[in-house]
């Protein structure tokens, strides 16, 4: 075990994992915070606790993450390189890891001109690869990067990396997969996932490079709210690919039906993604809507939640 | 070469306006090249900022000179009749000609009439396109000659983000290329796509204060007391 976290734990039994996101808020609302952890609780098997998404300025996943802990649910904290060099995040992960997370997310991070910070100085010190290899140098070695003394301590962390099947150069994206193990990737959590056939063929190449035997992969998923949501992410969500049979499935849900369709359409993909070899469990964001994760994971045959 | 271009003409009309004499030094180098602050650009600004002038009654008088370059203290020192006779200089040049004339003429207030923007390309005439960052670490045997500390909005060394469009574009949209997209792409066609499997370390970033050259085959002429004696 590197980190014994519960998620690292409910994948080493060989338990189908689930994990869901939890965005944090743009104030100081310690109420919205509680309030979507206690819809998540038992639900999942850990929490991903999101870092600034979208660029948008929220309380910090470092912070976040820590109440979870306090509240006795496990997070997964997501580190993005567009706001921290290396000095600042090195501190920030010794000091989520003495406030009880074991599990980090690497991510680039969405670009500061997506948010409500356009005139922010962009950091991007290290990549997101070297995120991977720098948490694992201190993990592993219990050293920071470019230095060869021992720091005390240990620091548990189950590490993990994002994937995106649906991004070009799509027939590089299994490869890079394989450079993200390389560096350090224990787990990876997919970009949301509506093209099945897509995906399975991304897994495909997977198993080739026998990737799916070095890293528990964990299909992202997104439920639908209505037909404009899939239309506007389908249009203007980079990296994402929405088939046109469920824009028009969603479409054609009567009115007041949308939701429900979207539900449906993500318990059914789930249900896919399951038959996939290679697939370890699913990652679902849903955004601003955590209300419905335990639905999804229920309707999905997936509770409760194997306790290891 | 550096590109840079015009500040607003009001803003740069702002700062001037208040002197009785002012002197516009333009700039024979990337300036020039680039079409911001060459002797044409800057006959135009005392010509828009004397018609500014007038407009407000100001007696203000506009004086022009354009340098070789602002970036040598040579050609700086050619303009020493004229400096001695202005109250300020507009300086036509990049950031760093505009400080060397700074540092020339100390006695003097000197304002920059153009923003720096970066070291680029000419694509096309008055189109151009950044290429490189000066990271001072260059990598661009391994990508195919496309930077992507210059070109990847991430500066991702390691490959593509999660971002990139089904057209092959950058997450942020308005047409730029995702420069790891064009990296494998030429890779691919020297049959080198290897290389973007190597984790790049992370960079030993330049960034420790300004920074001195001295060229290969000039160290010993520049070794560092001889640096603080020219600089005295």
């Amino acid at each position: 075990m590197k980190s014994c976290s519960n998620l690292e734990k409910v994948l080493t039994a060989g338990a189908f994992a689930v994990t869901a996101e939890l965005g944090p808020p743009t104030g100081t609302d310690l109420e919205v915070v509680n309030r979507k952890a206690e819809l998540l609780r038992g639900a999942v098997d850990a929490v991903n606790v999101t870092d600034n998404q979208t660029a948008v300025v929220r309380m910090s996943s470092v912070a976040v993450s820590a109440l979870l802990v306090r509240m006795g649910i496990e997070p997964v904290m997501q580190m993005v390189c567009r706001d921290r060099n290396r000095i600042a995040m090195q501190s920030d992960i010794l000091g989520a890891s003495a406030l009880g997370v074991r599990n980090l997310t690497c991510l680039s991070g969405d670009h500061q001109d997506f948010g409500n910070q356009k005139g922010a100085k962009k950091v991007y010190d290290i990549d997101s690869t070297q995120l991977l290899v720098m948490v694992k140098r201190m993990r592993d070695e219990r050293k920071l990067l470019g230095s060869d003394e021992d720091f005390a301590g240990n620091l548990p962390m189950y590490i993990g990396a994002a994937a995106n099947p649906f991004a070009k150069p799509y027939e590089f994206r299994a490869l890079q997969l394989g450079k993200k193990i390389e560096a350090g990737a224990d787990y990876v959590q997919t970009q949301c996932i509506f093209d099945v056939p897509m995906f399975a063929a991304f897994m495909k190449s997977v198993r080739e490079l026998g990737l799916h035997t070095k890293c528990r992969i964990l299909a992202g998923v997104t439920p639908l709210k209505s037909a404009g949501m899939g239309r506007y992410m389908a249009e203007n969500v980079p990296g994402i690919l929405i088939p046109k049979e469920i824009l028009d499935r969603m479409g054609s849900a009567p009115k007041g039906k949308g939701a429900e369709t979207g539900l449906a359409i993500c318990v059914e993909i789930i249900e896919q993604l399951r038959q996939i070899e290679g697939v370890a469990g699913i990652h679902i964001m849903a955004i601003e809507w955590e209300q419905k994760v335990r639905q999804i994971v229920e309707a999905a045959k997936l509770l409760p939640r194997p306790v290891v | 070469m550096v590109k840079a271009t015009r500040k607003p003409l009001a803003e740069i009309f702002g700062v001037v306006k208040g002197f009785p004499r002012v002197l516009v030094v333009g700039c024979g180098g990337c300036t020039s090249v680039c079409l911001a602050g060459g002797q044409r650009e800057t006959i135009e600004m005392a010509d828009d900022l004397k018609h500014l002038a007038r407009g407000e009654h100001s007696a203000s008088q506009y004086e022009v000179i354009t340098t070789e370059r602002q970036c040598n203290p040579e050609h700086l020192a050619e303009i020493a009749d004229l400096a001695e006779n202005a109250d300020c200089l507009l300086s036509m040049a990049c950031g760093a000609g505009a400080g060397l004339l700074a540092d020339a003429y100390p006695k003097l207030p000197v304002f920059p009439a153009l923003d720096t923007l970066f070291v680029g390309v000419d694509v096309d005439v008055g189109l151009y396109e950044e290429r490189c960052r000066t990271c001072g670490e260059c990598r661009l045997g391994d990508t195919g000659g496309i930077c992507p500390v210059t070109r990847c909005s991430k500066g991702s060394v390691n490959g593509p983000c999660g971002g990139t469009r089904a057209d092959g574009t950058c997450e942020l949209g308005a047409g730029r290329h995702c420069a790891w997209h064009d990296i494998y792409d030429r890779l691919k066609g020297q049959n080198r796509l290897a290389n973007m499997l190597i984790i790049r370390p992370a960079m030993e970033w330049v960034d420790k204060g300004p920074r001195t050259l001295a060229q290969r085959g000039y160290e010993q002429r520049y070794a560092q007391p001889a640096v603080e004696a020219a600089r005295k």
